[in-house]
């Protein structure tokens, strides 16, 4: 049984009910290494599982989840993938609550594809923040019954009632005869007992590693080059394919005028057509790419079949002109009391329009797939992805093959960000799995980074047309935002034309302010280049879009923008609680400008935001230099409800600040011609470490149902920095990013 | 061609241009150190050579031959690379992860060089991209190795 891969029970109860065998030096390849080696799966447990009823209650089985080892260390499959959110981590912190397993000795893998892992709505999906809050008290119910089940395995053999046992780290306990039972030696035997129906859950005042700073299990390995990433897999007899695309999407590659050179550099073994693209397989990623780009292809224009094909006059700035032009009200997504009639009876109307750009990934782990085609017929797949399950379908779909005969391992992901979903033409697995048929050998498929720039799912572009009215007294009682563009939901999961895409709207949408007649409404408009998910999504930039002219009306109605915030909030506890909590982080509140220590002339912008789930203050402090922009130092209070790991909290915190401001500060996607102008780092800045300010966090659990971590510290940075700089300039900012201003004459 | 790896002779036939990266990567298996860009942009394939922070992937190999090229598969056994990983560790720097070996290395040949630097050496010598935004984190942990 030690050639057996780690439990897939889709497997496992295939069709002819025989366990699926692969080499061991696959299964070596994608796993974590020496510990794993002691992987066995009893006899017992293989016939639990393929015995298993029909109807599997995500997240009840505990042997889909959980090995112990006879050293007692535990592997856990996790449902959600790991990619830098610590999302591993919290998994062993809330399981071992309750398993009673101190976390570090957990070793956690991403899930195989199965019916047990679909703990996102009865889907499987890692994103949108989800992870902790969609899977809490599933996970603890798991461990919970998986500690059951070694009390009873223990009872058996002492001889004694379950009743007379507790357990310690690691150990069931007999304390009246001072005997211990180490987990790892009754973990067989606990495996082949029913669940229980019901188990008591640890009194959360007695919690030793939920809500602690536990340390990340994958620290180390991280730090080491240990850590295994897609790109690293490696597997007998591979070769190696890179790609060149049609610089347009839609082109199809006609004759390839110096094919018969490129077969004919050093260790290219095939040249090769794929849809929109050609490759080249060859024995080193080096020599493949060399070759596909010295390939001189002719492209033709984009078919009539093509979807979503990129028009090769499309430009960047002719879309945001008509996203700009679009006039209407749209469709109506959000309304309270009578916005139209408010705005006409107010003392005031303050109208903009605000935009935002195409945004990049630009995760540093470029895209790649490595495919085997199994002599059985079943294909393997090694890819980076955050939905095992989908990608599963659509390479069963595309490979011509059922399902289960479709093999996904989903290795640690080097930055996620949205970019693992199900894009198509995003993706490189289709190229691999073709080139893999092709030559009858596994392959491993990397795209470069100019090949990432080019096909990667852009964040769409944005424009928000806003109308504020205040009263007498400057507090605004009508506000109106027509958002224009398209959603990346509706994109990929489908759009109904009488419907508003809440992706689109959210974070213009869905504010806890307390202005009694509002409208949100959508103008839809296609978007010609291929759209995805983004870190916060719609929130990324609506909430900046809010944000922003929140604090025009505050300049118009003559208020701090902090106070009127806070004014707004009267009705909101929560919400107040988070507003203080931030500016006491900041040392109090104050707009400037001032004159810091250091002599800069400084000024500070406030902004709020309720993505997924959870709740988030910001304020940034900001001076010029030479027309450039220093952000010195940021503070974020987020309210979550309840928390697992501060420390994770903290670090994602960190990270949503560092995009948010290099969203903010320095990124744009620009296509001319139906072409993108960046296609590495050098032409499409991110955040360097010069830029990066200090970060202050503060925790405030409400008590609040949970919420997300991941993302909701990044919609509050874009606003609260442009609010700032707003001060300085003396002048209102409605686009990004700020690098585009001129503030060469505002200098401080 | 011979190269001299984390103090092991390695001997590989291959085109003299071929970055030095690929040849760590592809050719010897040695996957701890990473490609992001391939244009010295990002720095996630740093690694040393005679104790030089350098960027592999624009590194011919023809060029590194006869030095000591030193990878993240050997920091740990390197008394100021061991300083470093603890502080990595302690610090908990990494999130995805995937630019820390480049990190790593760039950290090492920075307390090589200079082993009680300011925080103006940190800034000057750790310019590696982070996705994740873990340079707070990262300037820590030097300073915590450098006073190790």
């Amino acid at each position: 049984m030690n050639d057996m891969r780690p439990i897939a029970p889709e497997v496992l109860a295939s069709e002819n009910g025989k366990p699926f065998k692969v080499s061991r030096r696959g299964f070596l390849g994608a796993s974590l290494g020496a510990l794993v080696l002691g992987v066995t799966l009893p006899a017992s447990r293989t016939r639990a599982l393929a015995a298993a009823p029909a109807a599997i209650t995500p997240g009840s089985r505990v042997a889909a989840f959980l090995e112990i080892r006879p050293d007692s260390t535990v592997l856990f499959r996790s449902a959600f993938i790991e990619g830098g959110q610590g999302i591993f981590t919290a998994m062993a912190q809330i399981v071992g609550e309750e398993l009673d397993v101190d976390p570090a000795n957990f070793v956690v893998e991403g899930a195989p594809p199965g019916p047990d892992y679909l703990l996102t709505g009865g889907g499987r999906f890692t994103g949108g923040s989800m992870s902790v809050r969609m899977s809490y008290d599933t996970m603890r119910k798991l461990g919970a019954s998986a500690r059951h089940m070694l009390l009873q395995a223990a009872a058996a053999k002492l001889g004694v009632p379950v009743s007379e046992l507790s357990t310690e780290p690691g150990k069931v306990i007999h304390a009246a005869s001072s005997r211990t039972v180490p987990y790892g030696e009754i973990a067989d035997d606990a495996a082949a007992l029913p669940l229980p129906a019901e188990v008591p859950l640890r009194d959360r005042a007695n919690f030793r590693w939920i809500g602690k700073p536990f340390a990340r299990l994958d620290a180390r390995d991280k730090s080491t080059g240990k850590a295994k990433y897609s790109i690293d897999q490696k597997i007998d007899g591979m070769l190696y394919a890179a790609v060149q695309h049609s610089p347009r999407l839609g082109g199809e590659p006609g004759a390839m005028q110096n094919e018969a050179e490129v077969r004919g550099m050093p260790g290219v073994h095939s040249v090769h057509r794929l849809p929109g693209a050609v490759a080249v397989v060859a024995n080193s990623w080096w020599r493949a790419r060399r070759a596909v780009e010295a390939l001189q292809v002719n492209w033709t224009g984009a078919a009539s079949t093509a979807s979503h094909p990129m028009p090769a006059d499309f430009s960047s700035a002719a879309h945001m002109a008509k996203l700009k032009a679009a006039s209407g009200d749209g469709v109506a997504f959000e309304t309270e009391g009578d916005a139209v009639g408010a705005l006409a009876g107010a003392a005031r109307v303050v109208e903009a329009v605000y935009d935002a750009p195409y945004l990049v990934h630009g995760q540093l782990e470029p895209p790649s797939a490595l495919a085997r085609w199994n002599e059985d017929g079943s294909l393997e797949l090694w890819l980076p992805n955050q939905a095992p399950e989908m990608f599963q379908a659509d390479a069963a779909k595309f490979a011509g093959i059922a399902p289960e005969k479709v093999i996904i391992h989903s290795p640690m992901l080097g930055g996620f960000l949205g970019r693992h979903f199900l894009y198509q033409t995003a993706n490189p697995y289709p190229q691999a799995i073709q080139l893999a048929k092709a030559v009858g050998r596994p392959i491993k498929l990397l795209w470069s980074r100019e090949e990432e720039f080019l096909r990667d799912a852009l964040r769409p572009m944005a424009a928000v047309r806003f109308r504020g009215g205040l009263d007498a007294k400057g507090m605004p009682v009508a506000l109106s935002a027509v958002a224009v563009g398209e959603g990346p939901t509706g994109r990929w999961f489908g759009r109904q034309p009488d419907k508003v895409d809440s992706s689109a709207v959210e974070g213009i949408a869905g504010k806890v302010y307390a202005i009694p007649n509002r409208r949100v409404g959508q103008i839809h408009v296609d978007d010609p280049a291929i759209i995805g998910f983004w870190r916060s999504v719609g929130h990324s930039m609506n909430d900046f879009f809010y944000e922003t002219f929140l604090d025009e009306l505050a300049d118009a109605g003559q208020q701090d923008p902090y106070e009127l915030r806070h004014r707004l909030l009267a009705g909101s506890p929560r919400h107040r609680t988070l507003l203080e909590a931030v500016a006491d982080l900041a040392g109090g509140w104050k707009r400037g400008p001032f004159v810091a220590e250091d002599g800069t002339r400084r000024a500070r912008g406030v902004a709020m935001a309720s993505p997924f789930g959870s709740e988030v203050a910001t304020i940034a402090e900001v001076s010029l230099r030479d027309g450039d922009i220093a952000v010195h130092d940021v503070w974020v209070a987020i309210d979550p409800g309840s928390i697992v790991n501060p420390a994770i909290i903290e670090a994602q915190m960190n990270s949503a600040v560092a995009l948010g401001l290099s969203s903010a500060l320095l990124e744009e996607v620009v296509y001319v011609d139906g072409m993108p102008q960046a296609r590495n780092y050098d032409g499409y800045q991110i955040l360097t470490p010069d830029r990066m300010p200090r970060v202050h966090v503060r925790i405030v659990e409400s008590g609040a149902p949970m919420g997300g971590i991941g993302e909701p510290g990044l919609p509050g940075v874009p606003p609260a920095v442009a609010n700032a700089l707003s001060v300085l300039a003396g002048k209102r900012i409605r686009s990004l990013p700020l690098s585009k201003l001129d503030l060469k004459e505002v200098d401080g | 061609m011979e190269l001299t790896i984390n103090g092991t002779k390695h001997q590989v036939d291959i085109e003299p241009d071929t970055p030095l990266l690929w040849v760590l990567r592809d050719e010897l298996g040695m996957t701890g150190t990473k490609y992001g860009c391939g244009l010295a942009q990002c720095g996630a394939c740093t690694v040393l050579v005679d104790g030089q922070s350098t960027r592999s992937c624009v590194t011919p190999v023809e060029s590194v031959a006869g030095t000591e090229i030193m990878t993240i598969e050997a920091v740990a056994d390197d008394p100021i690379g061991q300083k470093v990983v603890e502080a990595w560790v302690s610090n908990q720097v990494a999130q995805c992860g995937y630019c820390q070996s480049g990190q790593v290395m760039a950290a090492t040949a920075l307390l090589k060089q200079t082993p009680k630097p300011s925080d103006d050496d940190i800034a000057g010598a750790m310019v590696n991209l982070c996705r994740c935004g873990t340079y707070n984190a990262i300037a820590a942990a030097v300073r915590d190795a450098a006073q190790a």
